[in-house]
């Protein structure tokens, strides 16, 4: 036995040694942008749910030898001259442990279960009380269609461009079902780019804000809305995933699994289901879908041009989908003869409920008696239906 | 469909967002109209609790004042001579007593107890 000889080859086929090997150095970047990530979610607290988990795939999947997820093995199942093409079976036997977690991505569970949960959470009231902020939810998806077709001027495919529109939908599921449909290569940077976004709502939106509204629009009170029935509210999820499903049976996964946890919070007697859905189940699926959507972001495959047209593209998209929702705002404060605030308008990106939070602020900085939170709840929760057709759209188009 | 031209990527964008704004605008058709007749079907059963009330009395001066639903109950809750602050306190008071959310209990209806 050669005691250095053993010593060597462990040296050689050692993680580090690996760092020095031809494109190891993009290895390294990468650990940097996962230590950057880390560092926003927990010193900034930006997202920090999704992004701690995201930002800890990054660093895992980068960690040279770590075998725990296999870029090679999914481009074989998307090759159909692959023998393993569709095959989970290959993934399951052959895959490290983020593989395997991916799954959940690759089947669009994961961001349905999200929905499941986001629905479980989520109080439609406002938007009863008050359904033309259905219209917002509407405008705000703008920026979905210029990044579209900005990304196709740009040069990406149809499917390309839609995966990368929809980061202006606000909405990281969504993005992420789409994506994983339409282009799966590029989830990592496009699931990057979307939560970042999203994180980086109230300093992305409050310029535009300002900037798109005078001091009278802005100080506008809005009334107290009416009360909504029960019975409202448990009619509402039931009437909402037959119309919205028939309309473009595309959005079934995520409005099914949107409005029936809303039907599980508003039914009144699955409370340990509502619990479940919106606290353990929610929370386990967060954890599955950060780390392994961060197991993507492969160094060879995140560190191209095309990465840094899809974060200059998903600026794009959120900056237009808040300009959107403000300016059909402004529309509706100049018809309704000055009762409607045009910073509820910018909630209708969806981002619940970060986007209401960024109007309520906005309205108090203007007028500190103001309270649009709920006022503005309504365009948000209209935002994530939105998005969700507008996904249902492009899916339609190019799936 | 893989490759689009501009043109027909800008007539998608339109198309996708004029989609959207139809869902949403049906969407909210729907639901105004769920709205009305919710609000017609509570107004009707206001009108027959108020209905199934006993008859005014002969002297009314010297009754109690006539019960009155609470606002935002749907008429569901009566208040037997009990002011609407007194009634919303006692509600309270009850959620936090029973560490329940005051939107999760049902209240029919808060009478003071006189002494006699």
């Amino acid at each position: 036995m050669n005691i250095l000889e053993t010593l060597g080859r462990l040296a050689r086929e050692s993680g580090f040694a690996a760092f020095f090997a031809a494109g190891g150095w993009k290895n390294l970047i990468m650990i940097a942008v996962a230590c950057v990530l880390l560092f926003l979610g927990i010193k900034k607290k930006f997202e920090p749910l999704l992004l701690v988990g995201i930002a800890f795939g990054v660093l895992l999947t980068n960690l040279p030898g770590s075998g725990l997820y296999h870029m090679e093995m999914w481009d074989a199942f998307l090759d159909p001259a692959s023998a393993h093409y569709h095959s989970y079976g290959y993934i399951l036997t052959q895959g490290g442990l983020l593989d395997v977690l991916y799954i959940g991505v690759k089947t669009g569970l994961y961001p349905s279960l999200i929905f499941l949960g986001v629905g479980a959470m989520t109080d439609f009231g406002p938007l009863l009380s008050n359904p033309k902020s259905l219209l917002l939810g509407a405008a705000a998806q703008l920026g979905v269609f210029l990044a579209f077709f900005g990304a196709i001027l740009l040069g990406f495919t149809g499917p390309e461009a839609a995966s990368i529109g929809i980061i202006g939908g606000a909405d990281g599921p969504t993005a992420l079902f789409l994506t994983n449909k339409l282009a799966p290569h590029l989830l990592g940077p496009i699931a990057i780019a979307a939560y970042s976004y999203m994180a980086l709502i109230p300093m992305i939106q409050p310029p535009l804000m300002r900037a798109l509204t005078t001091e009278k629009e802005r100080s506008v009170k809005m009334e107290q809305t009416r009360e909504v029935s029960k019975t409202e509210k448990i009619l509402f999820p039931i009437v909402v995933a037959s119309f919205v499903i028939l309309l473009i049976p595309s959005t079934a996964p995520l409005i099914g699994c949107l409005m029936f946890g809303n039907l599980l919070r508003e039914c009144g007697v699955t409370e340990r289901l509502n619990d479940t859905a919106q606290n353990a189940l929610m929370n386990i699926v967060t954890l599955f879908l950060g780390i392994s959507v961060g197991a993507t972001t492969v160094a060879d495959r995140f560190l191209t041009v095309k990465t840094l047209g899809i974060v200059l593209l998903g600026l794009i998209a959120f900056s237009f989908s808040t300009v959107g929702g403000l300016l059909v705002g402004k529309l509706m404060y100049k018809l309704s003869g000055g009762k409607i605030n045009p910073l509820i308008g910018s909630a209708g990106v969806s981002a619940v409920p970060m986007a209401a939070r960024v109007s309520q602020v906005e309205g108090q900085k203007a007028n500190p008696s103001n309270f649009l939170l709920m006022h503005a709840m309504g365009p948000n929760v209209a935002g994530v239906i939105g998005s969700a057709i507008a996904a249902g759209f492009l899916l339609a188009l190019f799936g | 469909m893989k490759d689009i031209e501009i043109g027909g990527a800008a007539v998608y964008g339109l198309l996708g967002y004029a989609v959207v704004f139809f869902g949403l605008v049906m969407l909210m058709i729907v639901v105004l109209l769920l709205g009305k007749i919710m609000v017609a079907a509570g107004r009707r059963s206001e009108e027959k609790i108020a209905s199934a009330l006993p008859a005014e009395p002969a002297v009314p001066a010297k009754e109690a004042p006539r019960a009155l639903p609470a606002k935002g109950t749907g008429g569901e809750i009566l208040l037997h001579d009990v002011p609407e602050r007194e009634a919303a306190m006692v509600m309270a008071v009850v959620a936090h007593r029973l560490n329940k959310p005051l939107n999760e209990l049902r209240f029919k209806s808060i009478r003071e107890v006189k002494d006699k």
